[in-house]
């Protein structure tokens, strides 16, 4: 009897997915069944995909069947992929073309308002995911990945990186703690990813083995030329003690997030929507990251349902420093940006002062100053900053200085 | 222009269909069907039929019980009564949608009196009517002409069904019994409260549905009329929605209806991320177009995406203080809301979909009950269609014609009913939004299954991944030219969701037709043809 494997999903309630059940035998050529949703329509496309994805591999014996609930072709060569490869071991990469809408790199010092999570599972939600226009979009092969699907998640994964166009958003992957985390980077430094979040962080030596590995890769394919940066997850009394190191202990470390459920389990305390208990951990994150010089990323807000609530906790975070948030709804999205964005009152007090010091620039002054009044250099770098972050989420306009009324 | 004599052993011997012709909009579609010769679709406002409204006989009150009470112990005795006889139409209507007890009850009946080829002609067919097949199957009815949903759609399409099916919109009904193209035999009105008088409504009682709109043709050309409710008030009954003059008899029974599956779960506002983007790009493209203005008119159909619009009208009239001067419903509490707020000064309802729509409707002299002929009908002196400003509407399929599809699914399957689709068309402004694709299901592709509104008359495809304009809108497309919406050609939508899904493969279909879709006028716009094995 030949090895045996079943991948993806099926069942009540599942779309864009298919599960696929494969036995390698001895005789009889390929016996393949395809049942799917979508089987007026591409049925013998499925067929022509599978026997395809079974032939790039060798396999001439096999019985395989497709239950298919309307999946994307990425997905069922994910599925085939993966389950070929539970029963087979073998070098070969059965790989989508990476779109070229895909090819862009990010800025280490980009917007990193909102970050959506979708489970690296789930290809339904990955589709669309992009249209909702997160600043970054987190394919978790970590905790929203149940244990036994870890690996067909990988492949899956992969082909969303190659194949699906997530509009600008910086392509983000989590990855696994540990040696199967640095293993997941084999599926995603090839294929184009932007950056990686590397979960429980406790000491820099985790950013340093990640490094190695992506460096590991990079020198064995000459074809990757982007950059790849890292986000460590402060989830641990611990990783919050050791903040600092961890924040300024690679130059690709763009930021540093922190992951409050974790967090507070490690405290031994509950979360609470005032959040009085990682007050202090949220603080050093903040604190850390800015002395390193990256943008610290706050915790997730659960409750999908509650925009004001949302709302508010975003305005205490921003109060609190964090350039970010992460979130698991599209809803979220825009209540993320609303609240990270600079308010009208901030920038018309911004546009008052980046008026004035480029008047004094101009004049040669060394001070800026409004009307008898001095204004600090800190003063003036913040209104820079809130004066771009207004022309970046076009609540101002470019040429806003030639119309500008004192 | 109908039998009136009492068959006893009535065989239809004219075939289902007959003559088949290319009609204006490109389709082949037969010019006989069950044995009555029919007009090809010649294009938008191009049929006007000459002659008289159908009529039905004169009665005369002395015929009927002086002391007004038509009460009837049962609806067995109440249909032999009216001449419950083989090969005849009965009518129901939908207002209890997939709560309805009454419509299954008359096939039952007429079942187990060996009664043979009736036609039954719904206003709508719901999953509730499931049981209907066996009726289709043994010959108690041999065709539904109205709406064939879900189970009974599967069975037409798989050529089961002994008539051909026809199918036609809210107004296209109205209009086939008004200028005589079906006679009523026997109409059986579900009334969740009545007189014995025949007086009836839809607001009170605990099967309370709304209007009762859809029954008024029926009340109105039927030969007999026999009104059925679980909740007898004394005469008389206020208001009267049903004019008693026009009933026969009264049916009083324990309960007519379901009635948390008469106001049902389907018409709340969706949780979906992806089509309340859909719902918030339309709201935007109607602002950015000029469209939203201070006494403006909106009509939004019953899914979860065009109910969602109401969010986003509300947000944009709250903030300039303006109002819309009516929205027609379907009605449900989103849109009570909006009223209630004074956001809309008017609900002109056909049918509500929440108990909030039905005390609204009850209570709120601004929330006011109309008919498929007030709304709808192509043979009245205009109707309120074309007066509205704003449309929204979903679809199952549009094609780079902007011809779009309502009652078949890619896969060839009949699933859907026409509903009041084809008559808001009329509108000024009619969006769709509608899903690039559905798992890996294209909406937008070369040409539609189905053709059931012609592409003429849809102005916005709004999608999750770009915002089609048609070309004939050019005053759109001029006031488009800056937005800051993404704004493609349909051309380029297909693409992309070919791009994502794959070229589709078209749906293997016999030649036989089982099947046709009625346009506004009564002219035949499209043919439904049985699925190959």
């Amino acid at each position: 009897m030949g090895a045996i494997a079943a991948t993806g999903n099926k069942g009540k309630g599942i779309r864009s997915d298919c599960f696929v059940s494969l036995e390698l035998t001895d005789q009889g050529g390929i016996q393949l069944t395809v049942e799917s949703k979508v089987a007026v329509m591409y049925g013998a496309d499925i067929r022509k995909q599978v026997l395809d994805v079974i032939d790039f591999f060798g396999i001439s014996n096999a019985t395989i069947k497709v239950e298919d609930s309307g999946a994307l072709p990425l997905v069922i060569a994910a599925r085939v992929e993966a389950a070929i490869k539970n029963c087979l071991d073998t070098d070969k990469d059965y790989l989508p073309p990476l779109l070229d809408e895909n090819r862009y790199s990010t800025a280490k010092d980009r917007n990193r308002f909102s970050r959506l999570y979708l489970p690296g599972n789930s290809p339904s939600l990955m589709i669309n995911a992009g249209i909702h226009k997160p600043d970054g979009i987190i394919l978790d092969l970590e905790d929203a990945v149940a244990p036994d699907k870890k690996d067909e998640a990988r492949f899956l994964v992969r082909n969303a990186l190659c194949g699906i166009n997530f509009y600008g958003a910086e392509r983000m992957v989590r990855i696994n703690q540990g040696e199967r985390g640095l293993e997941d980077l084999e599926y995603l430094v090839p294929h184009h990813v932007n950056l990686i979040l590397l979960p429980k962080c406790e000491q820099p030596e985790q950013v340093h083995a990640v490094n190695k590995k992506i460096a590991e890769i990079v020198n064995r394919k000459s074809s990757i030329v982007n950059p790849i940066w890292i986000m460590p997850i402060i989830e641990s009394a611990l990783g919050v003690i050791n903040a600092h190191s961890i924040a300024s202990s690679a130059d690709n470390v763009v930021s540093l997030a922190i992951g409050l459920e974790d967090y507070t389990a490690d405290l031994g305390t509950r979360r609470t929507l005032e959040g009085t208990e990682s007050f202090f951990a949220r603080s050093m994150v903040v604190n850390a990251a800015r002395a390193a010089g990256i943008q610290p990323i706050d915790s997730v807000f659960s409750d999908v349902g509650d925009m004001e609530g949302l709302y508010q906790n975003v305005l205490r975070s921003k109060a609190l420093g964090f350039d970010g948030m992460g979130c698991i709804h599209p809803r979220q999205i825009r209540v993320i940006h609303e609240a990270f964005a600079p308010s009208p009152e901030e920038i018309e007090k911004a546009k008052k002062i980046v008026f004035a010091f480029h008047k004094a620039r101009e004049q040669g002054l060394g001070v800026v100053a409004l009307g008898t009044k001095m204004i600090d250099p800190p003063v003036v770098k913040r209104a820079l900053n809130t004066i771009n972050l207004a022309l970046k989420m076009n609540k101002l306009a470019e040429n806003w200085r030639e119309t500008y009324v004192q | 222009m109908c039998n009136k004599e009492v068959t006893t052993s009535h065989v239809p011997s004219h075939p289902k269909y007959d003559k088949l012709v290319t009609n204006a909009a490109g389709r082949i579609v037969p010019t006989v069907i069950n044995g009555r010769p029919q007009v090809p679709y010649m294009g938008v406002g191009k049929y006007k039929p000459d002659g008289f409204r159908a009529a039905p006989k004169l009665s005369s009150c002395v015929d009927f019980p002086a002391d007004g009470n038509k009460v009837i112990p049962t609806l067995k005795e109440a249909l032999l009564k009216a001449g419950l006889r083989n090969g005849i139409t009965i009518s129901t209507h939908h207002h209890f949608r997939n709560g309805d007890l009454v419509a299954t009850q008359i096939f039952d009946i007429a079942h187990e009196l060996g009664i043979k080829d009736l036609m039954w002609y719904p206003s709508a067919s719901f999953p509730c009517h499931e049981p209907m097949t066996k009726y289709l199957e043994d010959g108690t009815i041999n065709r539904i002409e109205g709406s064939m949903n879900g189970a009974l759609g599967k069975f037409t399409s798989e050529g089961k069904m002994k008539g051909l099916g026809v199918l036609r919109s809210h107004g296209g009904r109205y209009q086939a019994v008004q200028d005589g193209e079906v006679h009523i035999d026997i109409a059986v009105i579900a009334a969740p409260t009545a007189d014995f008088f025949g007086d009836a409504n839809g607001v009170n009682g605990s099967a309370a549905c709304g209007p009762l709109g859809f029954a008024l043709a029926d009340s109105e050309y039927a030969d007999k009329v026999i009104v059925v409710t679980d909740n007898l008030v004394p005469f008389p009954c206020i208001p009267w929605q049903i004019n008693g003059n026009r009933v026969d008899y009264v049916v009083v029974m324990d309960k007519i209806g379901i009635p948390e599956k008469i106001v049902s779960g389907t018409t709340e506002i969706t949780k979906s991320p992806d089509r309340l983007l859909l719902a918030e790009w339309s709201a935007k493209f109607c602002d950015e177009a000029g469209l939203i203005y201070d006494g403006f008119s909106f009509q939004a159909g019953a899914g979860g995406t065009a109910l969602s619009i109401g969010i986003y009208f509300s947000e944009i009239l709250r903030e300039r203080g303006w109002k819309a001067r009516f929205a027609r419903g379907g009605s449900n509490k989103y849109l009570v809301k909006m009223l209630e707020e004074g956001l809309v000064e008017y609900i002109l309802d056909g049918q509500t979909f929440d108990l909030d729509g039905v005390r609204s409707m009850r209570d709120n002299p601004h929330h006011t009950w109309t008919s498929p002929f007030t709304s709808y009908n192509y043979h009245g002196k205009g109707n309120f269609s074309s007066i509205v400003d704003i449309v929204i509407l979903g679809a199952t399929e549009v094609d780079v014609n902007f011809n779009a599809n309502v009652v078949t699914h890619s896969d060839g399957y009949l699933l859907h009913g026409i509903g009041g689709w084809q008559n808001t068309l009329f509108g000024k402004c009619v969006i769709l939004p509608v899903p690039l694709f559905r798992d890996r299901n294209p909406v937008i592709r070369d040409e539609v299954t189905t053709i059931c509104g012609p592409g003429e008359l849809i102005d916005v495809i709004v999608t999750e991944r770009g915002i089609a304009i048609n070309p004939l809108r050019t005053d759109l497309i001029e006031k488009m030219k800056n937005s800051s919406l993404p704004i493609k050609t349909i051309q380029d939508l297909k693409e992309e969701a070919e791009r994502i899904c794959g070229v589709p493969d078209k749906p293997k279909f016999t030649d036989e037709v089982v099947a046709v879709v009625k346009w506004v006028d009564g002219t035949v716009l499209d043919s439904i043809k049985k699925i190959a094995k």
